[in-house]
């Protein structure tokens, strides 16, 4: 049976001991689109990833990858995608050209198209200066490009990405991002999953939060962000007795759900439309001669999203991470 | 700036080789990844030392240090101590599997291989194959230097030969049992000690280094029907080092030696496909 969906999978459970790694998750990934599967460590994201990709089979419920059964057809399932996992799969002490010719000989090419193919992603990756040197020489960046080309190497029509810019720089993680973007212009459909917002942003048409082993929420980051109630002001004024002055102007702005705080001295209402609101909020606040301390315009984090969708916050992350990954990356 | 948004991902489609048997994509595949493991030997000089070095230290060691005190019937010392070294150096050789395999495991580099279109026991044939070819290496290497230190075998050429094809047997069966245990440890300290650690009372425990007759009794039963004593012996038959060996003393030890290899291999081979199929990255 065919779907229309690149990626089709339902009720998907799977166990680790007690640990329920999956517990029903359903997604849907249209195909020449890129859906991110966003959630904090624990999610169950690359679970999900490997089972789409055959390397886990699932303990309940069924998904198909590009039309085959991700149990039944295993097989036909390899030829027809590309993996770049959370860790740089690439061998250290093989240059990065015979990285990638390896990947095409186990991929079944001739001798001669695996070389040629190499070659034409090293020039593609900005790795030809580099193609004669062991990986182990190789900088994060480029380590993690290297592993992009080799899910390429076939040009399969589909990708999955577990977290592609983990621990990249900001300079290396755009050009990931230029990549990736590049790569969707051209047909490519991809799954790729990611701890930040920004990403998911930033590259995806549809993102899927994951929580716990299942989404629970699903939509365009536009839609997304309304339901976590986009950006909010946020304002301290320096006295008690500004507090009540400060509310009434705000409330002249933001003609509703305007949230004080009396103990903070901290004022703060969802913001429509960001920077130009601040502008004429500033002057008010001077002409009413309000003291203002602080005043910032703050973005929904993944920490807002969680916290609106689950009630809860990412508590697994912040066990597991170094803290401040939550945080949304500058821009 | 850089080059983001510039680069373009179009490429050639090449079209994968179709129609061979699964079984000659079976020996390719192992190949090409016998190739990368070879490479990694020669590119690694920690393995260097392994593979050269530590043989070579172990021949003189023995030969010098213990030589002199080890009295072994009918003949000399270095002409007993050398097919025991080398049947316990190709044995320690496998070991390479069980930590190349655990390394891939740790770095994630088995999640890509086990998501490509490729015959899933050449990760693990190709290992092997790259034990074979460095254990073959090694092999030289310990019977130049045992020639210089007193090493005569005797015998015909062919049966020289057939002693080293019986060391790349004993080689090629280690190595899966190796392969079994990598696949199984959490992590590369874990394969490294996990790798050696039953080797040495197998290897010591068995009539490599000293005559059998030696050992207390209960011992003796041990080591008589060891694996290590039987290829050692059977090393010893062929190469004739050893005069107290009949003709028909060394049929049988050949025999069982290639009973034993057979044997570990029909029990690995599978248990450790079976266990790579289910295999994921750490």
């Amino acid at each position: 049976m065919a779907t229309d969906y690149a990626v089709h999978a339902e009720g998907l459970v799977k166990h680790y001991g007690r640990v329920r790694a999956l517990d029903g998750l359903n997604l849907d990934v249209a195909e020449g689109s890129l859906l991110a599967l966003l959630g904090p460590n624990g999610a169950g994201k690359t679970t999900a990833v490997r089972i789409f990709t055959t390397l886990l089979q699932p303990d309940g419920g069924h998904a198909t990858v590009a039309g085959f059964d991700v149990v039944r057809d295993a097989d036909r399932i390899k030829s027809q995608i590309g993996l770049a996992g959370q860790n740089v799969a690439i061998d250290e002490y093989l240059t990065g050209l015979e990285n990638l010719e390896m990947i095409g000989r186990l991929y079944h090419l001739a001798g001669r198209d695996a070389k040629r193919r190499a070659h034409e992603l090293l020039m593609q990756f900005d790795l030809i200066d580099a193609a004669n040197r062991i990986a182990k020489t190789y900088s994060g960046g480029m380590r993690r490009r290297l592993d992009l080309a080799a899910s390429l190497v076939l040009l399969p029509p589909l990708l999955f990405l577990d977290e592609p810019t983990t621990g990249l720089d900001p300079r290396s993680r755009r050009q990931v991002w230029g990549m990736i973007s590049s790569l969707v212009s051209e047909g490519s459909t991809i799954l790729l999953t990611t701890q930040y917002l920004e990403e998911a942003d930033e590259l995806a048409n549809r993102i899927a939060v994951v929580d716990a082993g299942r989404v629970i929420a699903e939509g365009t980051s536009d839609e997304l962000k309304d339901r976590v109630g986009g950006n909010r002001i946020e304002i301290a004024v320096a006295k008690d007795a500004d507090l009540a002055r400060a509310a009434e102007v705000a409330r002249r702005h933001f003609s509703s759900e305007v949230n004080v705080d009396p103990t903070q001295r901290r004022i703060s209402a969802p913001s429509k439309n960001g920077t130009s609101q601040l502008a004429g909020l500033v002057r008010d606040f001077d002409s009413a001669g309000v003291d203002i301390v602080d005043l910032q315009l703050h973005r929904p984090s993944l920490d807002d999203v969680f916290l609106t969708l689950t009630g809860h916050q990412a508590e697994e992350e912040k066990a597991v991470a170094p803290s401040g990954r939550w945080q949304r990356r500058p821009r | 700036m850089a080059t983001a948004g510039a680069l373009s991902t179009a490429g050639t489609r090449y079209q994968p080789i179709a129609g061979r048997p699964r079984i000659v994509w079976a020996f390719l595949d192992a190949l090409v990844l016998a190739k990368r493991s070879v490479l990694e030997t020669v590119r690694v000089p920690e393995l260097i030392m392994f593979v050269a070095i530590q043989p070579i230290m172990f021949v003189l060691l023995f030969r010098y240090v213990f030589g002199g005190a080890i009295q072994v019937p009918g003949g000399q010392y270095v002409n007993f101590l050398m097919p025991g070294i080398f049947v316990q150096t190709v044995a320690f050789g496998g070991v390479t599997t069980a930590i190349g395999l655990a390394q891939d495991m740790q770095r994630g580099i088995i999640d890509r291989f086990r998501s490509l279109p490729m015959s899933s026991s050449a990760v693990l044939t190709g290992r092997t194959i790259a034990d074979l070819a460095r254990n073959l290496f090694t092999v030289i290497i310990m019977l130049t230097v045992g020639f210089l230190v007193g090493f005569r075998p005797g015998g015909t050429p062919f049966e020289f030969l057939l002693g080293i094809l019986l060391l790349l047997g004993v080689s090629f069966g280690f190595s899966w049992i190796s392969a079994f245990i990598g696949l199984l440890v959490r992590s590369v300290e874990a394969a490294q000690s996990g790798g050696f650690i039953w080797l040495f009372p197998l290897t010591f425990a068995s009539s490599a280094f000293v005559p059998v007759a030696t050992m207390p009794g209960w011992l003796q039963t041990f080591a008589r029907h060891n694996p290590i004593s039987v290829l050692a012996d059977a090393l010893r038959g062929l190469f004739h080092v050893n005069p107290l060996l009949t003709t028909a003393d060394t049929r049988s030890a050949l025999l069982q030696s290639v009973a034993w290899i057979a044997a570990i291999l029909i029990v690995f081979v599978p248990l450790s496909v079976m266990r790579y199929r289910r295999t994921t990255a750490r």
